[in-house]
């Protein structure tokens, strides 16, 4: 069989497998989010947070309860991992305490679901930071970004009332009824693989030739599987996904891959099953599965293609790619994790060809919302249907509706300042470290040096940092130096402002459509639900990025192409 | 005023304990139950797939690890030894951010496809394998020029092994069939006939040629 046959095949029993679970999934969580019975574990869950599970909240008071969920996670993993020095041996594996300023950046790092990581993990954390700190936020940073887009739904769902749910509810659901049960089952497939899940130290075991070799121990599978199933992308080691410990196989790899594509696919039937119209949840599917279908597509011809000296000379594109996994499966891999904030990786992005680079930072450009983070790939896509239908209005002059809710001048200004945001973080922050004249120097790979690359490969390597920081995807094109001052500190905030800015005007969306009256569906009405509106979506979708990101990319990935 | 700072405080004091609440559950309980069921039901492979000869531990199946003489090249660089199967070019190194212990690392070169230093490299490496083997420059497949992603990666594609039998033979003071017929025994077809790429794991290939040097 060719490789590329093989690549082809493979892709096919991911979307093969995801289409099986699509229609089940998606109700299940429908039923989740809107089911009036809770568990008894639930019952004291909520005793404990001393939260009424039953009252609803309006947007100002859901969105306090993200915030503040949010800064008390921020504030504990800053400080676990502040005291990780002063832990016994067995809980800190003997790593000293994390500098402050790498110790903010990764608080925010993994409450922001980006778990963009300027330090390597087998050399910088114990069993206590990555399994009572990382791991958790993995989860709960999820349920999160679930919480905040089924209360968008809601918005949609709902009328001539403000209230969007319970966030305590919506939050504990989808921690303890969806996340936890798939990890579970997940952590033993990937077990059964190969991924390793024990609490040894850094222990020595023998080589054929004489001599040893240290490993670490670690809690690994348990946390690869909600790594990847709440696409936060973290990885227990520093070669991440490509370490033979996170990911041991072929079928381990797709089966990361199904898992970093499962819940933003079948969100959208949720979504359609909440807003009573399944066929809505389609359009959205069939946005979202053009979009990363065409870019893995486009991946993996340029991948087999494998343009570049080095490459050429070489034969393949298999500089930072595993032997297991090949050209193909790697290819997937990689716009699957930028396409869904995911971040984690199976082979190293700086190694990838001119173009196979650009697509992955294009990727993370679209917003994330082909199909996105968890929650967050929802409530993006349904920010871009409402500027798509705005436009669509434009055109043919009538007032935009959507899903039987008025878009009105309230309601688009905060879909455009949602989408106003990534752009400004991403483009504000690497005007000014190219401006700067400390952090520059971070960078491996300027012209005068060129150890990495051209000039226009530094600059890529910099505008890349910031766009899966604001985009919360966390993936490196390393090569940069991140672990400075200038970087924590600014990576670090783009993650946070990244994130929880976008949430505020998803729910004040959210309160706004939930208090209307629903407009009756009329014969000029836009078919919201038909293949049109996916294209016109699409269109959208490219459009926008295109314009914002265009002088970017010709100065990085574009020059660095034609050089 | 002051009822807006009650309320303040009172959800702040929430999210705190919610925190707390879910850290004991998603990160004691979960893991400690992952970890009880892995270790019942894939106890090997849930610490580590240590491979083991007449008892002894010579490594992990799933690391890959390094086969060189005492000797060393102009560089530094220890040299390869002809005896056994070579794994890949690796990239991992020590890397000595808030490091008590000297771990191994894993990682990549993160070398760019137009770089100046992966394109010398790739040819030193296509010069360097094919003088050992003994074959022509030509032969060396892709796997043998690149360092892999990890720095840790267990296998080499069946090309590079078959490459490298004859030579190995020849060390070993063994006939190059018998040689060549223990690499088409530890080939390893794509899972389920599709999935990754055809390999050869080299810690347990070098396993069966030892044993084979010393049953001699």
């Amino acid at each position: 069989m060719s490789p590329v046959l093989s690549g082809v095949l493979q892709l096919t029993a991911v979307v093969a497998a995801l289409a099986l679970v699509y229609r089940p999934l998606g109700d299940y969580m429908a039923h989740v989010y809107s089911s009036e019975k809770h568990l008894r574990a639930e019952k004291w869950i909520y005793r404990l947070i001393g939260a009424n599970p039953r009252a609803e909240m309006r947007w100002p008071a859901y969105l306090r309860g993200v915030l503040a969920f949010s800064l008390a996670s921020i504030l504990f993993l800053y400080l676990l991992q502040r005291v990780q020095g002063a832990l016994p041996d067995s809980l800190s594996l003997g790593f000293t305490a994390i500098s402050p300023d790498q110790a903010f950046n990764t608080a925010a790092s993994f409450v922001a679901n980006t778990n963009w990581q300027s330090y390597s993990g087998e050399q910088a954390m114990g069993h206590a930071v990555q399994t009572l700190g990382l791991a958790v936020q993995n989860f709960v940073s999820a349920a999160v970004g679930m919480a905040v887009a089924i209360a968008l739904v809601r918005g949609f769902a709902r009328s001539r009332t403000g209230e969007l749910g319970n966030f305590w509810t919506d939050l504990v659901r989808g921690t303890v009824r969806i996340l936890i049960p798939i990890s579970v089952i997940g952590a033993l497939v990937l077990v059964a693989c190969g991924a390793i899940q024990n609490f040894a130290g850094i222990h020595e075991i023998g080589q054929l030739t004489g001599g040893t070799q240290q490993v670490n121990g670690g809690a690994v599978a348990s946390q690869e599987v909600i790594k990847e199933l709440g696409t936060n992308g973290g990885g227990y080691f520093n070669a991440n996904s490509a370490h033979p410990f996170e990911n041991p196989n072929a079928f381990s790899n797709l089966f990361e891959i199904f898992l970093i594509l499962v819940i933003p696919f079948s969100l959208t039937r949720t979504f359609g099953k909440l807003v009573g119209n399944v066929k809505q949840g389609y359009a959205i599917l069939a946005t979202m599965g053009l979009i990363w279908l065409g870019f893995t597509a486009l991946m993996m011809w340029t991948e087999y293609a494998h343009h570049g000296a080095a490459l050429q000379a070489a034969g393949g594109a298999m500089e930072g790619k595993e032997q297991r996994f090949g050209v193909g499966a790697s290819a997937i891999f990689a716009t699957t994790t930028t396409l869904t904030s995911t971040g984690a990786v199976d082979s190293f992005h700086s190694s990838f060809t001119g173009l196979g680079g650009g697509i992955t930072l294009l990727s993370m450009m679209l917003g994330e919302i082909a199909p996105g983070g968890v929650g967050s790939g929802l409530y993006g896509m349904l920010v871009m249907a409402i500027i798509a239908v705005f436009i669509a209005g434009l055109m043919v002059g009538r007032t935009p509706e959507y899903l039987g809710k008025k878009i009105g001048t309230r309601e688009i200004k905060l879909a455009a300042c949602y989408i106003l945001i990534t752009p400004t973080l991403v483009l504000g922050f690497t005007a000014l470290s190219m401006a700067l004249s400390s952090p520059p120097e971070s960078i491996l790979n300027t012209a005068g040096n060129s150890v990495h690359g051209s000039g226009a490969h530094g600059f890529s390597e910099v505008l890349y940092a910031f766009t899966s920081g604001a985009n919360n995807n966390g993936s490196a094109m390393a090569g940069l130096n991140a672990n400075t001052p200038w970087y924590n500190t600014t990576i670090g905030l783009a993650m946070l402002l990244g994130r929880f800015l976008p949430m505020v005007f998803v729910l004040a969306l959210a309160g706004s459509l939930a208090e209307q009256q629903p407009v009756p569906e009329t014969a000029g009405t836009l078919r919201t639900e038909k293949p049109l509106f996916a294209g016109l979506l699409t269109g959208a979708i490219l459009i926008i990025t295109g314009l914002t990101y265009f002088p970017a990319l010709a100065l990085g990935p574009m020059a660095e192409g034609l050089s | 005023m002051n009822i807006s700072v009650r309320s303040a405080a009172r959800v702040a004091g929430a999210g705190l304990r919610a925190l707390l609440v879910l850290t004991v559950v998603c990160g004691v309980i979960y893991p400690l139950v992952v970890t009880g069921l892995a270790q019942l039901a894939f106890h090997d492979k849930a610490n580590g797939s240590e491979v083991k000869v007449d008892g002894k531990s010579v490594g992990s199946s799933l690391l890959g690890q390094s086969y060189t003489l005492d000797k060393k090249d102009k560089d530094g660089n220890p040299l390869p030894d002809p005896k056994f199967f070579q794994p890949r070019p690796s990239a991992a190194g020590p890397n000595a951010e808030n490091t008590r212990y000297s771990l191994l690392v894993s990682g990549a070169s993160n070398l760019a496809a137009d770089s100046k230093v992966l394109l010398e490299a790739v040819e030193k490496r296509r010069t360097d394998v094919a003088a050992f083997n003994g074959v022509s420059p030509s032969a060396v497949p892709v796997d043998a020029l690149t360092a892999s992603a990890s720095g840790l990666d267990p296998d080499i594609s069946p090309a590079y092994a078959r490459l490298q039998a004859a030579r190995v033979a020849k060390a070993n003071g063994l006939p190059a069939g018998e040689v060549e017929r223990l690499v088409k025994d530890h080939t390893t077809g794509r899972q389920l006939g599709f999935m990754g790429e055809e390999r050869v794991n080299v810690l347990k290939l070098n396993v069966a040629l030892k044993k084979l040097a010393a049953s001699r």
